[in-house]
């Protein structure tokens, strides 16, 4: 049995790693619902992202900055790759789309392996983040903390887009019956256009937060995307609320699993995938509907 | 009788092909930059490939957790061996394989209950869960991040006479041996009813399911074997290059597995052969040019895009479907003029007259109890919601009578129709045949009871030949739900050839038995419909509005055809054209807003009050506004 301290650590990482799949997550899920494209691309977009923040920090010196231009870059990136191929797709197998996007992670991953080579980068931690808090009975890296706050600011963004505009009232509606939706004369194209940029956006800003953090390798991404899926069937596919609360529980799972078992914690993860694809198809807030 | 049967030499080309470039292959190809590692290296992509081809390329199921087995396989073996356990590498190679199956048939028992991308994501997720379990908890055993170094080789022989199967020339024709075999074992299978039956599910999954096939078991069935070849391909890896390594297990496998057969082409056997070599060529060869070491991946990834996009059939795929139209151009053109000869309205019925009446089917109806009712609806309902479809509705139909259901649009007859086969489940009653329940057994069992239906929306298999069609569904009455045999080839079962022979006759498509379906004229595609229906030799035959969409003349023709068939089966018929129920039917149930309405003779049903006010609307007449 771990120590309470010890614990109390995890379940921050825990906390940590959840927003970040809750954000990575969101972009899978709301791509999924809308378009009813699962995005193989994902993982690719999400080192596109960090790598993006790599080279923007060395030009504007600033995080803040750096962020709010990635994020320009990857809505455009996003706009871009909707246009020229995922709406080829749209009415295609699922089969062809999970393939077609497969290849662009991989045409993705390998330009930046290009660009940058395969070894590792570093991404500074921002000035504002440098050390370490004292949080009573334990000491966190500041950063962490202030990552976990500014996930939830986004994620409480990205909810009011949804649920608080007349755009996301057609997503969400999208989602529950897109046939309906295009019976009732809405252009859903220039949605789907939207929705896939958003989706990219999301995934990237997750990318660019999460630089600091950790090596910034080409095929950092991959291990992300496959816990995404973890968390959409959790939460349900297409659910943005099933993203966010599923991303957290796969964060603690990944996490308190690891304070007791090193070795069994992403074990756990995808146990808990399989066991609920099989008695709970549809998630925790989700229908099995479309897909 | 059929022409294009198998056997024979002509089928046998594939093979010979892939014979003849084996052995060409490690004296040409080191030419153009192939080394004979390099080649033995793409033969055993390819044996991993050929069971991917079969579970994908044949029945459709994308998964992208091939590694899992393939490293069960390569570690098993590789464990056996570098334990001192076994000392046999060709034991360990088949415990390895065993255990890769054993794998499969569980992670394939779960995942086949889902379909799409629910399908992708379980097999992804457990490939996964193998990559982590093989990486920590295991570690132990399987070197975790370091792999089972010191694999031996395979010894042929015994003693003083052994021969170590050493690096090079000596381990390509290990492979080349293994994967010819492998091949051909492929091939056997493609071409067998379970075959025929998997390519059936990635048409229409619905319709095999409602012949009478078990769909899931056939389903495990493509999963299982793919799991053994990916195991054996795994097993003989680490004996290739003397290592076990432990990204066998990961996510890249599956997915480079996934690229090359789209490359190569799906459901051709030997695209992820092709794609193999394509995907190490590029590596190999672009490696070493100054400036694109590290492009090869990109170039392969942009052709992997625009294939999908464009040439989606892969590069064998491509040059085999181009090899086919050339060929069978002629013919498709002839069929497709007959079909617009047809559609003009001209001769679909001229040949209607001349059938000679005779409809006895080659292969029994399921045995029965002997009874005077065929089918008995006992109180079937079903709500959706406060929304009563179907309230209650009870009639007997006798055995071998021609019964019709009608009533106004709404009134609940295809809900009925699909409880009468269990296809929707009844919230309350239950349906006999012959005195035996059929509800609550799913679709699949109803058929094998003995209840067909025809589709009002027609539910063909596009792509396949009319005798193909037909094939899927009297393969069904001949083997039942669930059978193996892997090794017979579809078209040998002469009681089944004999069956198509005879429906293909009555429905007047003999001219069109090797047209695909989707070439047909719509009056063709319902009596084919109907045909597919009828070959599975039911007791009791359910036609959903036959009828529908079809001209003056064809409506004749068909009412002809029900006729006939009448003189085998029960027939319990909807349909919209009361002209023709009338002629047709002996006895009419008539329903009302889910009610009952009325069931009698077609002369009480024509005097029936209510029933004409129900038509007329008449009843609304006496509500209160």
């Amino acid at each position: 049995m771990p120590s309470w301290p010890a614990l109390a650590s995890q379940a921050f990482n825990g906390l940590a790693l959840g927003s970040l799949l809750a954000l990575v997550s969101s972009g899978l899920t709301i791509i999924l619902g809308t378009l009813g494209v699962l995005n193989f691309a994902h993982g690719a977009l999400f080192a596109v992202g960090a790598y993006a923040a790599f080279v923007l920090l060395q030009y504007t010196q600033s995080f803040l900055v750096a962020i709010v231009i990635g994020c320009g870059f990857m809505l455009v990136l996003g706009f871009l790759l909707e246009r020229v191929i995922i709406r080829l797709f749209y009415d295609r197998p699922h089969e062809d789309q999970i393939l077609v996007t497969y290849g662009v992670g991989i045409v993705l991953v390998e330009c930046v392996r290009a660009i940058f080579g395969g070894n590792a980068q570093r991404v500074p931690t921002p000035s504002w983040g440098q050390g370490a808090t004292q949080l009573g009975f334990l000491i966190y890296p500041t950063y962490r903390l202030q990552l976990i706050a500014i996930i939830a600011m986004l994620l409480a963004g990205l909810y009011l887009v949804l649920y608080r505009t007349s755009m996301g009232l057609v997503v969400r509606a999208g989602i529950e019956n897109p046939r309906m939706v295009g019976i009732l004369g809405i252009n859903l194209r220039r949605t789907f256009l939207l929705v896939f940029a958003i989706g990219v956006v999301a995934v990237g800003l997750a990318g660019m937060l999460y630089a600091p953090v950790v090596a910034v390798t080409p095929d950092m991404g991959a291990n992300f995307m496959a816990q995404s899926f973890v968390v959409i069937v959790l939460g349900g596919l297409g659910s943005f609320p099933g993203a966010v609360v599923g991303g957290l529980i796969a964060g603690e799972i990944v996490s308190l699993t690891s304070a007791f078992n090193s070795s069994y914690s992403e074990v756990m993860l995808y146990a808990l995938m399989a066991l609920l694809l099989v008695l709970r198809p549809q998630g925790l807030f989700g229908s099995e509907g479309r897909v | 009788m059929s022409k294009a049967r198998s056997g024979g030499p002509q089928s046998h080309i594939p093979e010979l092909a892939i014979l003849c470039t084996l052995i060409a292959a490690p004296v040409l190809l080191p030419h153009l930059g192939f080394s004979v590692d390099m080649l033995t290296r793409v033969l055993n992509w390819g044996l991993f490939g050929l069971g991917f081809d079969i579970l994908f390329g044949l029945a459709g199921l994308l998964s992208f957790g091939q590694a899992a087995f393939y490293g069960v396989g390569g570690f098993v073996t590789a464990y056996l061996l570098v334990s001192g356990a076994l000392t046999s590498v060709w034991l360990a190679l088949v415990a390895g394989t065993i255990a890769a199956g054993v794998f499969g048939l569980v992670v394939g028992w779960l995942a086949v209950r889902r379909i799409g991308i629910y399908f992708t994501m379980i097999t992804l997720a457990f490939g996964q869960m193998a990559y982590f379990i093989e990486n920590s908890p295991l570690s132990h055993y399987t070197g975790g991040e370091n792999g089972i170094p010191g694999v031996p080789v395979p010894v042929l022989g015994l003693g003083g006479h052994a021969i170590r199967i050493g690096a090079g020339m000596p381990m390509y024709v290990l492979f080349a041996v293994i994967f010819f075999a492998a091949y051909v074992l492929a091939r056997r299978i493609a071409r067998s009813p379970v075959g025929a039956i998997l390519l059936a599910i990635k048409e229409n999954t619905a319709r095999v399911a409602m012949l009478g096939h078990n769909v899931p078991a056939y389903k495990l069935t493509a999963f299982v074997i793919a799991a053994l070849y990916a195991g054996l391909a795994g097993g003989l890896l680490g004996s290739f290059q003397s290592y076990m390594p432990p990204d066998a297990f990961s996510l890249e496998t599956s997915g480079q597995l996934v690229v090359q057969t789209i490359v190569g082409g799906a459901n051709t056997l030997i695209g992820p052969l092709v794609g193999a070599a394509v995907w190490l060529w590029l590596r190999d060869n672009l490696q070493l040019i100054p400036g694109l070491t590290t492009l090869w991946k990109l170039v392969l990834g942009i052709a992997f895009i625009v294939l999908v996009v464009g040439l989606r059939r892969g590069i064998c795929g491509e040059i085999i479907h181009w090899w086919m139209e050339r060929r069978t151009l002629g013919l498709r053109q002839a069929a497709e003029a007959v079909t617009e000869a047809i559609e003009a309205g001209g001769s679909a019925t001229k040949t209607a007259a001349s059938r000679n009446g005779d409809a006895t089917l080659p292969l029994a109806s399921p045995v029965t109890g002997d009874s005077a009712i065929a089918l008995e609806a006992c109180g079937l309902a079903r709500h959706y919601g406060g929304l009563k479809a179907v309230d209650g509705v009870s009639f007997k139909v006798r055995c071998g009578s021609i019964h019709a259901v009608i009533g106004p649009n709404g009134a609940g007859k295809s809900t009925l129709f699909k409880m009468l086969l269990d296809e929707v489940s009844p919230t309350s009653g239950h349906v006999l045949l012959f005195g035996a329940h059929v509800t609550g057994h799913g679709v699949s069992r109803a058929a094998q009871f003995g209840i067909a239906k025809s589709n009002q929306l027609n539910q063909l298999f596009p792509n396949l030949t009319v005798r193909k069609n037909l094939r899927i569904a009297a393969l069904a009455r001949r083997r039942g739900p669930l059978r193996i045999d892997l090794l017979r080839a579809a078209d040998s079962l002469p009681e089944v050839e004999a069956q198509i022979d005879a429906i293909v006759a009555l429905l007047d498509l003999t001219a069109r038995a090797d047209t695909p379906a989707h070439i047909l004229a719509y009056g063709e595609k319902r009596r084919l419909e109907i045909g597919m229906a009828l070959a599975t030799s039911p007791k009791v035959l359910l036609l959903d509005e036959p009828l529908a969409g079809m001209s003056p003349s064809e409506r004749a023709a068909t009412c002809a055809l029900i006729r006939d068939i009448a003189q085998t089966c029960t027939i319990v018929i909807v349909e919209h054209d009361l002209d023709a129920i009338f002629g047709l039917a002996e006895r009419i149930t008539v329903l009302y807003e889910g009610r009952l309405l009325a069931d009698g003779s077609a002369d009480e049903i024509r005097g029936n009050q209510q029933v004409q006010d129900a038509y007329l609307g008449g009843l609304h007449a006496h509500e209160p506004a």
